[in-house]
C-alpha cells in the first residue's frame, strides 16, 4: 500500500491543474443558471425543469471530469514519463486506479457544486433522492472513464482535445443532457443504449423515488465490460514496442 | 560448491537480438560486466546502443536472447529497485515542486534512499522547491538522475545523459556521477563522445550497426579510434612508394589525390615530414582526426551484413 502515496500526489498534481474545472464545472454551471433559471416552473420529462436540467449538467461536467484524466496520460506518454515509470516498480493498475481516481474526485466536486447551485433555484430532494442520484451517476460514469483512458492510448495529443470534448458533448447531447432528444420512437429506443442517456435519468429516477430499470444495469454493464476491453488492447499495443 | 551471492552476479547479455521490421538494430551481443564497473557503451547514431539499453531496462523485448541482472530478469530487478534508469527522453511530471516528484517516486520503492540526501548527491537541493517546469536544461537534468538514483539502486543505467547539456553542464553532471560510482555502484551510460567515454568509464565497449566492434580499457580503445587522416594531391607517385613511408598503416589512391591512414598522432606526425621531405610535389595537404563513424567502418571491417544494412532506407 505504500503505492498510494503515488496516489495522492497524483490527486494533488490535478487539483493544481485548475484547466480542468472550464469543462467540467465552470461551463456546466454557467449554463445551468442561464437556462435553468429562465425556466424554473416549467415541467421536463415529468419533472421539474430545474431538476432536470441540472442532472444534465451534472452528466456532462462530470463525464468531461473522468474523461480528462484520458488527456493527461496521452500527455505523459508524448513527454516520455510513461516509459520512466515503467523503469520502476509502479504497477500499471495503481498507474490507472490513480487516474480514474482522480478523474472521480473531480467529477464529484462537480457533482456536489452542481447540486448546491440546483437547489438555489428550487430543486428539493431528500437525503435518499440526492443519495441514490449522485450514487447512479457515479456508476454511469464507469464507461466514460475507461473511454477516456482508451482514447489517451489511441490519439496523439493534438486531437486528443477535440475526441475527448466531441465524445463528450455528442454522448451529452444524445442522452438528453441538454434537454430530452426523444420520448418515444426509434430514436428513443436507440439512445437508450447510451451510457449518457440513463446518467441524466438519474435525477427523474432518484425523483421518482426508484433505482434504475434492469435495463439501464445491462446498457452501463456493457458498455462497461467492452471499454475496458479494448482499452486493455489499446494498452497492450501503445507499449509494446515492435 | 562455492558460495555465489545474488549481487556479486553482474549483468549477463547472451545472444541479444533485436530487429525493427527488416532492419537490424542489435545483432547478437554477449557482455559480461561485473558489480562496481563503469561502462561506457560508444557508438555513433543507429550503432544499437538505446535498444540494448532498453532490453537491459526491459522496456524492449528481444527477438532472441537473454538479459540477466544480478541473477534476474529485468522486470524481477526493477521490481526489487535494483536498477535505476535515466532514458534518453522524458521531461518531468508537471504541477509539482522538485521535492514532491522525487518523493512520488521514492514512494514506489522498497528501500529507498532519504529524498534529501538524494537531492543533495546530485545538487538539486537548491531549487528543490521549485515547480519541475521552472527548472533549465541542467536542472531538469539533475532532477531526472536524482529519480533514478532513489531507488538506491546497484545498478544506474543512463542513456545519453548529457545530450542536451553544454559544456559547463556536462562537467557538473560527471563530478555528481563520480560520487555515485564512490558508492560502488554498477554505471552503464550510453555515449557518442569518445572524451566522455574515455574520462568517466573505466571500461569503454564501442558498438557499430548493432554489434560490439572492440571492448577494452579506454586507453586500448582511444588507440584503436583516435587514429588520423592525411590527404593528398601528388601526381604520378605510385601507391605502394606513399603506403611505405613510417607511420602510414593504410594508403588509398583516387587518380592523383591519396588518403594515408595512421594509427595514432604520433605516426602521422611522422608519416606528414617523411611525406613532406621525400615528396615536395605534394599539394592540398590535410591532416585530421577520423571521425567517430570512420573509426567504426574500419573498425567493421568489409562484413557483409554491414553493407546490407547501409543500404537499407
Amino acid at each position: 500500500m505504500k503505492q498510494l502515496t503515488y496516489v495522492r500526489y497524483e490527486v494533488l498534481r490535478t487539483i493544481r491543474n485548475r484547466r480542468f474545472l472550464i469543462f467540467s464545472l465552470i461551463f456546466p454551471l454557467i449554463l445551468f443558471y442561464a437556462i435553468a433559471s429562465e425556466h424554473r416552473t416549467a415541467v421536463t420529462d415529468g419533472i421539474p425543469f430545474p431538476l432536470y436540467f441540472m442532472t444534465g449538467m451534472m452528466a456532462f461536467g462530470s463525464m468531461n471530469a473522468v474523461v480528462s484524466s484520458g488527456g493527461r496520460i496521452a500527455a505523459e506518454r508524448q513527454v516520455g514519463w510513461t516509459r520512466q515509470m515503467r523503469v520502476t516498480p509502479l504497477r500499471t493498475s495503481t498507474y490507472f486506479f490513480a487516474k480514474v481516481l482522480t478523474g472521480y474526485l473531480m467529477a464529484l466536486f462537480s457533482l456536489v457544486v452542481l447540486a448546491l447551485a440546483g437547489t438555489t433555484l428550487g430543486v428539493r430532494l431528500d437525503a435518499t433522492q440526492w443519495l441514490t442520484m449522485v450514487g447512479l451517476i457515479l456508476v454511469g460514469l464507469l464507461p466514460i472513464a475507461a473511454m477516456g483512458i482508451m482514447l489517451g492510448h489511441l490519439v496523439t495529443v493534438d486531437s486528443l482535445g477535440p475526441a475527448l470534448g466531441g465524445v463528450t458533448s455528442l454522448l451529452s447531447l444524445l442522452g438528453g443532457a441538454f434537454g430530452p432528444l426523444a420520448t418515444a420512437g426509434t430514436l428513443l429506443t436507440i439512445v437508450k443504449l447510451l451510457p449518457s442517456y440513463w446518467i441524466v435519468q438519474a435525477g427523474t429516477t432518484a425523483y421518482g423515488g426508484s433505482e434504475w430499470p434492469a435495463e439501464a444495469w445491462i446498457v452501463i454493464a456493457v458498455w462497461t465490460i467492452v471499454t475496458v476491453r479494448i482499452t486493455a488492447l489499446a494498452y497492450r499495443r501503445a507499449t509494446a514496442r515492435v | 560448491m562455492t558460495f555465489v551471492s545474488e549481487h556479486a552476479q553482474g549483468i549477463e547479455l547472451r545472444g541479444l537480438t533485436k530487429s525493427y521490421g527488416d532492419v537490424p538494430a542489435v545483432r547478437s551481443i554477449d557482455l559480461s560486466i561485473a558489480p562496481g564497473e563503469t561502462v561506457a557503451l560508444l557508438g555513433p547514431n543507429g550503432a544499437g546502443k538505446s535498444t540494448t539499453i532498453d532490453m537491459m531496462l526491459g522496456l524492449t523485448r528481444p527477438d532472441s536472447g537473454t538479459v540477466s541482472l544480478f541473477g534476474s530478469t529485468p522486470s524481477h530487478a526493477v521490481d526489487a529497485g535494483l536498477v535505476g534508469g535515466m532514458l534518453q527522453t522524458g521531461s518531468l511530471l508537471d504541477y509539482l515542486s522538485v521535492r514532491e516528484l522525487v518523493t512520488m517516486v521514492a514512494s514506489l520503492y522498497p528501500d529507498p534512499l532519504k529524498v534529501e540526501d538524494v537531492l543533495e548527491l546530485t545538487g538539486a537541493s537548491d531549487f528543490a522547491s521549485r515547480r519541475t517546469t521552472k527548472l533549465s536544461g541542467g536542472q531538469t537534468q539533475r532532477v531526472r538522475v536524482a529519480i533514478a538514483l532513489v531507488a538506491d539502486p546497484e545498478l544506474l543505467v543512463l542513456d545519453e545523459p548529457t545530450a542536451a547539456l553544454d559544456v559547463e553542464g556536462r562537467r557538473d553532471f560527471w563530478n555528481s556521477m563520480r560520487a555515485v560510482a564512490a558508492r560502488g555502484k554498477t554505471i552503464i551510460f550510453a555515449t557518442h563522445y569518445l572524451e566522455e567515454a574515455d574520462a568517466f568509464a573505466d571500461r569503454i565497449i564501442l558498438m557499430a550497426r548493432g554489434r560490439i566492434v572492440a571492448d577494452g580499457p579506454p586507453t586500448e580503445i582511444k588507440a584503436k579510434v583516435g587514429g588520423r587522416t592525411i590527404r593528398t594531391t601528388l601526381p604520378e607517385v605510385a601507391l605502394a612508394d606513399l603506403s611505405a613511408l613510417p607511420g602510414v598503416a593504410t594508403a588509398e589512391q583516387r587518380g592523383d589525390a591519396f588518403t594515408l591512414t595512421c594509427v595514432d598522432s604520433a605516426s602521422s606526425d611522422l608519416a606528414l615530414r617523411s611525406l613532406l621531405s621525400g615528396f615536395p610535389a605534394a599539394r592540398d595537404v590535410e591532416v585530421r582526426g577520423a571521425g567517430l563513424e570512420e573509426a567504426f567502418l574500419n573498425l567493421t571491417g568489409d562484413d557483409p551484413d554491414d553493407f546490407t544494412a547501409t543500404s537499407a532506407p
